[in-house]
């Protein structure tokens, strides 16, 4: 029996012709860090709000905690929400921001102030109660958000990307801090983001959404290394991709012909297709390694000449032209020792390699 | 501008912000001067320091019961007009109304209509109903004048604020009566005190509306300028004048001070 603190069941929101979500049905499970992930206007913003309550499904039902939520308004759900902009109230200080939603939770003064002392520990803001909000910085007032929601102690936490407007250093620690927070409290979070990369560092699962639809749900893992759709597969991180057709299919293992790389064979593969279907093989920019001497060996190989090169610090990024392919491919290549020379000459004639087990195999229509 | 310039030698654009701030204000100044000045014709050279005619003002009940009406009425006007605009001011900045545009141009249309054609429209409705004039439809036509003037003033000031704000209070578990109350209200405050002000002021000093619409109880301007037929009654006035002056100056001070503090300090906690 699975233990769902939010379950969507053929959820739809229409706003007149335009199908903002269609048809969503998934479960959430207690205790997790689930994300929504789409490039913008693919709808995960009107799917949180509707577990909010501020929208009203078209059609369907969203249940928290077993109980079914379209009759309740927003301020008798069990969930809390950390808005875009943080929504700090600026005729409050930080305590009566706070304090803001605990009128009726029938404390003491003292248990309250108490409890608001803890927030403000835990959001690492101490003495910062008598601040105005004019007064706080972009990651303090986004701090003081989340103490706001999680004083409430809700079932569910929703974030509508919340990290948006935080330059990348601080936005990069505050993912850490929020990881770190989420596990502490143990509370579901139920996070809202266009930011691949920020989906994958926070999440334990990840809905992908687009155009209204949900596309995959899996773990940050799964979808990068296994995608299960080219949408998927494109969306996050980068991937090349060529054209083939499956020449032969026997158990995990399979053959595909591809105009580009030749034949390619594939082990542990997600998807099962049958020989004579059209595919995509798809390889990441990491998983294929440069030789810069023929290997001698023409499996999982193919022969190139170097194109344009990027130099990213960690790592350079370099196009490779293949015969036979207009596109270049992108492999991305770590720079493990310190070198003035990690940018290739161009027109260098460069071996491409990579094992079996790198390859993805995704149906072609 | 050249800041090392010195004061006795300044620029055009000083000059000219003299002239203008003079030209405004000094007419408004001989206003106080005269009501101390011991003779009873408004003329130089002044005669001598006096305080009677602040005397005679007082023991004049003629004077002190028009500007109660004046007071009676602006009072009433500025909180009704206020409370309008404050409503519908939130239905058109937080809901789609079908028509908004229409009915938007209909609440503003007393804006430009001229005042003597709005004062003659209701003289006649008014008489053609056989309702008696009185403070009370003095009262009405200046909540007709300055409802447009609450709502353009609070308008701003709502579109100004995030609607997040509402939702977020929503969010924490408050009704929407009380995240009125605790979040739109205390936000909007200083829009309110800004449209309690000016409709206050614009129904106080009325004159064309009031003067069609009163029948035998007078607000201060129509005293004021059935006085100018008696020059013995005018230096009351005057003094009158100066008081007004005075006690608006402190308010408008009082009301700007409030402005600025208003934003940041919490005047609503719940706790």
């Amino acid at each position: 029996m699975s233990d769902a603190i939010i379950s969507f069941q053929g959820v739809s929101k229409h706003f007149g012709s335009v199908k903002a979500v269609e048809d969503a049905s998934f479960d959430i499970q207690r205790g997790e860090f689930f994300s929504l992930l789409g490039p913008s206007g693919c709808g995960k913003t009107t799917l949180l709000r509707m577990v909010a309550g501020f929208e009203i499904p078209s059609a369907g039902e969203i249940m928290i905690d077993g109980q079914p939520m379209s009759a309740t308004p927003p301020n008798h759900r069990p969930v809390n929400m950390v808005f875009q902009n943080y929504a700090i109230f600026p005729h409050l200080d930080v305590r009566n921001n706070i304090a803001f939603g605990m009128r009726k939770a029938g404390l003491t003064r003292a248990e309250l102030d108490k409890r608001i002392d803890e927030a403000l520990e835990l959001i690492k803001l101490p003495g910062y109660g008598k601040r105005g909000a004019e007064e706080l910085s972009g990651g303090q007032r986004q701090r003081v958000a989340l103490a706001r929601a999680l004083i409430k102690q809700p079932k569910v936490l929703l974030l509508d990307e919340p990290l948006g407007a935080l330059d990348k250093k601080l936005r990069e620690q505050m993912q850490i801090e929020l990881r770190q927070l989420q596990q502490q409290i143990g509370i579901t979070f139920l996070f809202v983001t266009h930011d691949q990369e920020e989906a994958l560092t926070l999440s334990d699962r990840i809905a992908v959404m687009s155009e209204g639809a949900v596309i995959e749900i899996a773990s940050p893992a799964q979808l990068y290394e296994s995608p299960g759709s080219r949408f998927v597969a494109d969306f996050i991180g980068s991937m090349n991709f060529f054209e083939g057709e499956v020449t032969s299919s026997t158990g995990n293992t399979m053959t595909v012909q591809t105009g580009a790389l030749g034949t390619v064979s594939v082990s542990d593969s997600r998807a099962q297709m049958t020989s004579g279907q059209k595919a995509w093989v798809a390889i990441r920019p990491e998983k294929m390694q440069p030789v810069f001497s023929d290997p001698g060996t023409g499996i999982n190989t193919v022969t190139g000449t170097m194109g344009p090169s990027a130099y990213l610090g960690d790592r350079s990024h370099f196009y490779v032209h293949l015969p036979q392919r207009e596109e270049p491919a992108l492999v991305a290549l770590q720079n493990l020792e310190r070198s003035m020379n990690h940018l290739h000459k161009p027109n260098q004639t460069v071996w491409l390699q990579w094992t079996s087990d790198a390859v993805v195999v995704l149906p072609r229509d | 501008m050249n800041a090392n310039r010195p004061w006795w030698r300044p620029d055009g654009f000083t000059v000219y912000a003299v002239i203008y701030l003079t030209f405004i204000y000094l007419p408004v100044l001989f206003l106080p001067l005269f009501s101390f000045n011991k003779s009873k014709y408004i003329a130089f050279p002044l005669k001598g320091f006096t305080l009677q005619w602040y005397q005679k003002m007082i023991n004049t009940p003629d004077l002190l019961e028009a500007l109660m009406n004046s007071v009676k009425v602006g009072v009433a006007v500025a909180i009704l007009s206020t409370m309008f605009g404050l409503l519908a001011a939130k239905a058109v900045t937080r809901y789609r109304i079908p028509g908004r545009g229409a009915v938007m141009g209909f609440i503003m249309v007393p804006l430009v209509i001229p005042g003597i054609i709005l004062a003659i429209s209701l003289l006649i409705l008014i008489s053609q109903l056989d309702i008696p004039l009185s403070l009370w439809t003095v009262g009405f036509a200046h909540m007709l004048l300055c409802t447009p003037f609450a709502m353009l003033v609070l308008i701003s000031r709502m579109e100004g604020f995030d609607r997040c704000l509402e939702e977020a209070a929503l969010d924490l578990g408050e009704n929407a009566w009380m995240t009125f109350w605790r979040v739109t209200f205390p936000i909007v405050l200083p829009g309110i005190v800004a449209s309690l002000l000016l409709t206050f002021t614009i129904s106080f000093d009325e004159f064309v509306l009031a003067f069609f619409l009163t029948s035998t109880d007078p607000t201060l301007p129509i005293y004021i300028w059935s006085s100018l037929r008696f020059p013995t009654k005018i230096p009351a006035v005057l003094a009158l004048g100066a008081s007004i002056f005075v006690i608006s100056f402190f308010v408008v001070a009082f009301a700007e001070w409030f402005r600025r503090r208003g934003v940041k300090t919490d005047s609503t906690s719940g706790f």
